[in-house]
Parts: C-alpha cells; structure tokens; sequence
C-alpha cells in the first residue's frame, strides 16, 4: 500500500493527471456548450475518434504539425454539423444520431487508415507530426510546481486557456446569452426573435472544434500516432463529467479533472504489477460511480423541492 | 395498410438504398476494380451453399441482439449493454463448456442458463439505475461493457488461457456442451431454432400480455403510460431483464454453436449490432428475423469483398451508420409523406 501512495503522492502523477485530463476536458467543455443550448452532442467519442486521424493525415501529407491541428479541427467541426443537421433539421433522435456518428466513427477510420496504410492498426507507417511540448519560462524552475505545469503539450494550455474563454462565452458574451436562452427556454428566446436553429448549429459546431482539439491531442500530443479506437470511452466520460458538473464550467473542469486522475492512476497502476486488464477499467468504473453519485444526489434534491 | 405504415416502409428501403449507394460509391473511389468488388459485396453471398450458411450462421446471434435491444429501444431505454452482455455470456458459457461434463441436452442449457442469468443481473442493474435515479443508461451501458470485457479479458488470460495455442484462446470446451449443426454442409446449430422460438415468444409476450402492452405504450409516451396508471419503473425493470436475459443467452449460444474455445479477444461488435436491427425492424419482433438476415448478408459479402479484394470489410460500418441516421431522422421524406396523405385525403373524399 506504500508504493501506493508513493505513486500518488508525487508530481509525475500530478504532471500525468493534468495530461491525461486534456482530451476528457476538451470533448466535456464541448458537450457543456452543445447542452446549454439544447442540443447534447452524442456524438463526440465518435468526433474525437475522427478527427484523431484527421489530425494524423493532414500532418502527414503537408509535414506540418499545424496544419494537422486545423485539419483535426476542421473534421470536428464538419462531422458535428453533419450530425446537427441531422438532429436539428431531420428531427433525428439525439442519441440515435449520435450513437450512429460513433458507429460511423468505428468503421469510417478504420476504413480510411486501412485504404491509407494498408493495416488496421495503427497509423505508424504515416510521417505524422506532434504538436510541441511547452517549458514556461520561469515557472519551469519553480520547484515542484515547476515539474507539475511545465513542459506539457500546447494543446493542454489551450485547454487550461479554453476553460477561461468557455465561461467568458457563455456568461459575458451576447452568443453565450442566446445560448443558454434557447437552452432554458425555446418559447421565450424565439419570442424575443432568437434563431433558435441557427444558435443550435453555432452550438454544435463549436462542440465539434472542442471535440476535434481533443481528436487533434490524442495521436498528436499524448501519443504521435493514430490507433483504432483509440478514443477510449474519453468522449462518453466526458458527457459523464459534464453532467457531473451541472452545468457549470468550474464543475465540469473539476470533474474532468477527477476522471482524469482515475485515468492517470491506471496508467500508474501497472507499473505495480497488477494484471492490466483489470487497471483498464480503473476509468470506467470511476464514471459509472461518479455517474451513480450525480444521480442520486439530484433525485434527492428534486423529493426535496417537491 | 394505411399511409403512415407504408410511409415507413417506404423510408426505411429509401434509407437503406442511399447507404447502398454511397457504398456503391466508395467502392468505386477506392477501390482498383470495382465491379467485381460490387460483384463480391453484393452477389457472391448468394452464389454459393456455404455462403448462404455463413449468413444465416451470423443471423442467429444478430437475432438475440437485435431483439434484446428492440425491447429496450421500445421502452424508450437507450440501453447498448447487450455488447458487454454478449460478451461476458459467452465467456461464461465457455467456462461451464470447459469445467463441466453433463450428459448432452442439460449442457448447453446450463451454459444458456448461466449466460442469460448474468445478463439478466446486469440489465437489471443499469434499470434500475435508470429507474431510481434516472441515471444516464447509453452512458453507464457503455461504461459497463467496457468493465465487463477488462474482468473477461483478466478472468480469460489468468484462469482458463490455453498456454499451448498461440493467441489468447481459452481452453477447448467439452463436446458435450456444443449445439448441434442442423443443416448440412453448413454450420447452421440449432441456435436457430432457439433464436426463432425467442422471437415468437417475445412477439407473445409484447402483443398478448399486459406486461407486454405497457413495455409498448411507454416507449411511445412516458406521460400517457403515467396518466394511465402504469407503474414507469416496473416496466423499465422488466423490459431491462427481459432484453438481458436475451442478450445473455444469445453470447452463450454464439459461443457453443460456433467455437470451440473462447477466441473474442475484443468486444465482438454483435451486440452494438443491436441497435440497427432494432431500428429496421421498428422494434417488431418477427421484423427483426427479416433485418438480422438483410445485415448478416452485407457482413458475409462484406467479408468476402474483404478477402477477395482491396477494401476493407469496415466499409459496412459506415453503410449501418448512414442507415440509423436517415432511418431515425422524423423529417426525412416528410414532404412524400405529406403528398401521399393530401392523396389519400382527396380519394376519400
């Protein structure tokens, strides 16, 4: 049990949590936006997974790592209008069209890295790029923090940065305000003469880009290549920290965060010798307590109220 | 029939003939020959004996999931655990396969038995979950399949892994517990029969029982079941044990009609297959035959396109995602809907 805590109690694992929560918070401050305005996206482990490869590809075919973010990006914000346009305009179920973006996910980048590649793996025969790791000047020589927030990916300050702009969008911009008033109340936001579709798309596509920064993370920051599935549950986690959350961006940062280490510990895990399959479930198991303790504590409140 | 039914009958052959013809598409994008790669994918399944076989082979679990996830969809439950389900059955039956010897027909209905139970247990549990404190069951579903296939994986590779076969296969079940084939030449089991039995059964259950009634009439409005006086939480908990114990037995049935080891060395993808059965089948139970049959038969010619020549067999996951996309979309087609009801008006008039 020493080893343990010795594992936990130290800024590697601190530096690890921060990293491992990147993706999770990226895909959850997308799914808070696409809430407050109404229309869950589903459909972000699915958009994450797509824009993982689309990440690797346009970095591997333009040899810039920049170019490969935009391109991630760019899938993340196509695939959720695809799926907006479905939901919003089709009237297709939410969850079906996001179950169904996932399914499309599954197949569609094994395809494409299959017809790219020829294996059904990994993406390692591409030349892709990572984007740059980060040394804060000063800070990196503070002690201990130090260790603990410098030297991570760029993505992960856009993320740390992004929690800051989600909050000022929805609390201190005219966007942020119709977005929640389509979210709070459809009647009232159309009866003052808001485009309820068109803050809808807005909304969506803009969890889509979150998605596809968190895509863009995976196969170009926490690792340099693309693999099957390698979303890993991360995009339905993160729908779990948002609930988890409430709303809020504090609360969703929070519990990403706390996802995160559950992530960070079965990383750390097996290093300890114990059987790998069992520690892979370290994070799932985390979010359907977490998930368990959200819901029972709102079912409270709610017999409290009535 | 009248417009509406004929309006879904319409939608769904449109929805399946537009992922048809992106996949007609894709195929001639990708790939270098593209007809006889048309010819694979789309005639070869049904040009041999064999062929035929496979699609049928493949509809029999396709059946149990199918139907298990159409009781949920029906319930308004979006419940995807049938995966998990599947799964950790088969593992479980492969065990009883391994572990015991009984004299022939108790076998396999031990292993069935013990892999419906586990299903059943667990459905149960993420309805109730859904039920008491209304948490999100697609997300804890899918939670659960990932913890399910971590412990098969850990119980498979510490307990029961053959050591003299390369891959992580279990050990080789008694004979004793397997299905037997039923039509020559094929590898048809009688897991069929089981499959086809469950069907009629369930169809008895939803549209002659009270039980069954109340499953149909949440799933159209929760409010209406409310008002009524329906019970929400027991028909959640019902229709969760009824597609569990489904799901379970269609893993286990998979597994001693098809292997003879316990081979998944990942989730093996039938129970997600669910979900599109379901929803071409509209949830009805004699349909979901007819739509297990229609996906085996792209998965076989998938897989022989696969083998035969350079495109993936994958393809066939994007085709299932354009058909839930359009088959689910309510506004898709409306305005033939609306025509054919303006026609209809007018020649009653």
């Amino acid at each position: 049990m020493n080893s343990f805590f010795d594992t936990i109690f130290t800024s590697d694992f601190v530096f690890s949590t921060i990293r491992v929560t990147t993706p999770i918070l990226f895909a959850a401050l997308g799914a808070l936006i696409s809430n407050k305005a109404g229309s869950p996206n589903i459909g972000l482990e699915g958009i994450m997974l797509m824009s993982a490869l689309g990440g690797v590809v346009f970095s591997a075919y333009t040899g810039s790592a920049f170019i490969g973010l935009l391109g991630a990006v760019l899938v993340g914000l196509i695939s959720a209008s695809i799926l907006a346009y479905f939901t919003l305009k089709l009237k297709t179920d939410v969850i079906l069209g996001g179950i169904a973006i996932n399914f499309f996910a599954d197949g569609g980048t094994i395809f494409l890295l299959y017809y790219l590649t020829g294996d059904k793996g990994t993406s390692s025969s591409l030349p892709s790029k990572v984007l740059p790791n980060i040394d804060l000047p000063i800070i990196q020589n503070i002690p201990v923090l130090g260790d603990i927030i410098s030297g991570h990916n760029i993505l992960t300050y856009v993320a740390i940065i992004l929690i800051i702009g989600v909050w000022y969008l929805l609390n201190k911009t005219a966007t942020g305000l119709r977005i929640k008033s389509v979210g709070e109340n459809e009647d009232a936001a159309k009866s003052v003469g808001v485009n309820i579709m068109k803050v809808r798309y807005l909304a969506m596509a803009l969890s889509g880009v979150f998605a596809g920064l968190g895509g863009a993370f995976l196969s170009m920051g926490y690792v340099s290549w693309f693999s099957r599935g390698m979303s890993a549950g991360r995009g339905w986690i993160a729908l779990a920290a948002e609930a988890m959350g409430r709303g809020t961006v504090l609360g969703t940062t929070l519990s990403s965060i706390l996802f995160g280490a559950a992530d960070a510990l079965s990383n750390t895990l097996q290093l300890l010798g114990i059987p790998s399959e069992l520690i892979s479930i370290i994070p799932y198991l985390a979010t359907v307590i977490g998930l368990l303790i959200y819901a029972i504590n709102n079912t409270k409140k709610r017999k409290l109220k009535e | 029939m009248n417009v509406e039914k004929r309006f879904e009958i319409v939608r769904t052959f449109v929805a399946v003939t537009i992922s048809l013809l992106i996949g007609f598409a894709i195929i001639l994008f990708a790939s270098d020959e593209p007809l006889s790669t048309l010819y694979y994918f789309i005639i070869s399944p049904s040009t041999k004996m064999r062929y035929l076989g496979n699609v049928v082979e493949l509809a029999i679990p396709l059946i149990f999931s199918g139907l298990a996830t159409s009781i949920l969809f029906q319930t308004g439950l979006f419940n995807l655990g049938s995966e998990g389900v599947f799964y950790f059955s088969g593992l479980l039956a492969s065990i009883i396969g391994i572990k015991f010897s009984l004299s022939f027909i108790f076998h396999p209905i031990l292993a069935i038995l013990i892999g419906s139970l586990f299903g059943m247990i667990v459905m149960l549990l993420i309805g109730f979950f859904k039920a008491k404190w209304n948490a999100s069951e697609l997300v804890i579903s899918l939670m659960f399949n990932s913890i399910f296939f971590g412990i098969g994986a850990y119980i498979l590779n510490f307990y029961f892994r053959d050591p003299n076969v390369s891959g992580v296969y279990s050990f080789k079940m008694n004979e004793s517990v397997f299905l037997n084939k039923i039509i020559p030449g094929t590898r048809i089991h009688t897991g069929l029969i089981i499959a086809l039995l469950t069907v009629f059964l369930v169809y008895l259950f939803l549209y002659r029982t009270r039980w069954g009634y109340e499953i149909r009439m949440t799933g159209l409005n929760k409010r209406f079941g409310k008002y009524t006086g329906m019970n929400t939480t027991k028909v959640i908990l019902i229709a969760s044990i009824l597609a569990g114990a489904i799901a379970g037995m269609g893993g286990a049935v998979e597994i001693i009609g098809m292997y003879d080891r316990f081979k998944w060395s990942a989730l093996p993808g039938l129970g997600f297959d669910g979900a599109l059965i379901a929803m071409l089948a509209k949830n009805k139970p004699k349909n979901v035959i007819f739509a297990a049959l229609f996906l085996a038969y792209i998965r076989i010619g998938a897989d022989l396109m696969a083998r035969m020549t350079d495109i993936p067999s994958e393809m066939v996951y994007i085709l299932q995602a354009i058909i839930i996309l359009f088959i689910s979309g309510k506004k898709f087609l409306e305005g033939y809907k609306e025509k054919s009801l303006l026609k209809e008006v007018k020649n009653n008039e």
